[in-house]
């Protein structure tokens, strides 16, 4: 049986998932973005807000926002696992990143929202 | 529980197959893509906010160092992201061998590099 301990990875399954998932919808936005850029290059301000104006676009940025701090975390919570061997000094980074992630997952927000 | 593995960390005398290079780098690139991510935030933020703000943001990117900082991160993010693609190939079966794991590998640094001198080229 997996030991369950609170700075483990747990059954893992859902992390793996997680990280497949956020990674599958960030490809995808990735490329819209790309293509957008490939027909128009060198954007002015017009142009480029104009890409942000509608409801539906900032939806779907703050959706990639959000897959991306998701798989950060994993991919984080990975690294760390692997060379950071405390328990207490991982609890503490743990703690840490997901708190930074949340805060960028509120000022991405403010910023598609914000303008 | 202890453990008194040998562990062998001369990274200077350590070879590495080509496989297990896209692997840390893909790791590495991935932890300074996190380290990036403020910075990513407020330039994304800047980019909308204003006329003035855009403008600063296109006059700071057009400092050769600027552009530098960019392509090292966007070579950055294509390995990520072609290594990454591997990873979704192989977890699914794909490549999973010996001979075509290696041929994905060489694939993955090929790709990045190339698309990083492309896109590069266009930044610069």
């Amino acid at each position: 049986m997996v030991e369950r301990i609170v700075t483990g990875a747990r059954y893992g399954l859902r992390s793996w998932l997680l990280q497949r998932l956020s990674a599958a919808v960030m490809a995808l936005y990735t490329l819209f973005i790309a293509a957008w850029l490939l027909q128009h290059p060198h954007p002015d301000y017009a142009q480029w807000t104009g890409l942000f104006a509608s409801d539906v676009m900032r939806s779907v940025s703050l959706l990639f926002l959000l897959a991306v701090f998701g798989h950060a975390w994993v991919g984080v919570r990975d690294v760390v696992m692997d060379y950071v061997k405390p328990a207490g000094a991982r609890l503490a980074i743990h703690a840490t990143v997901i708190v930074l992630l949340m805060l960028y997952a509120i000022w991405s927000v403010q910023i598609l929202w914000g303008f | 529980m202890q453990k008194n593995r040998p562990k062998y960390l001369d990274l200077r005398r350590i070879h590495l197959p080509v496989s297990g290079w896209v692997s840390i780098l893909h790791r590495v690139t991935g932890l300074l893509l996190f380290l990036a991510l403020p910075l990513l935030l407020w330039t994304l933020q800047y980019s909308l906010r204003s006329p003035e703000t855009y403008a600063m943001l296109a006059w700071m990117f057009s400092h050769p160092a600027s552009k530098i900082f960019l392509i090292v991160m966007l070579w950055a993010f294509l390995h990520h992201f072609c290594a990454g693609v591997r990873h979704l190939g192989l977890d699914l079966g794909y490549g999973v061998e010996l001979a075509q794991a290696r041929g994905s590998s060489k694939g993955v640094l090929v790709a990045s590099l190339a698309l990083t001198a492309l896109l590069g080229a266009r930044i610069w």
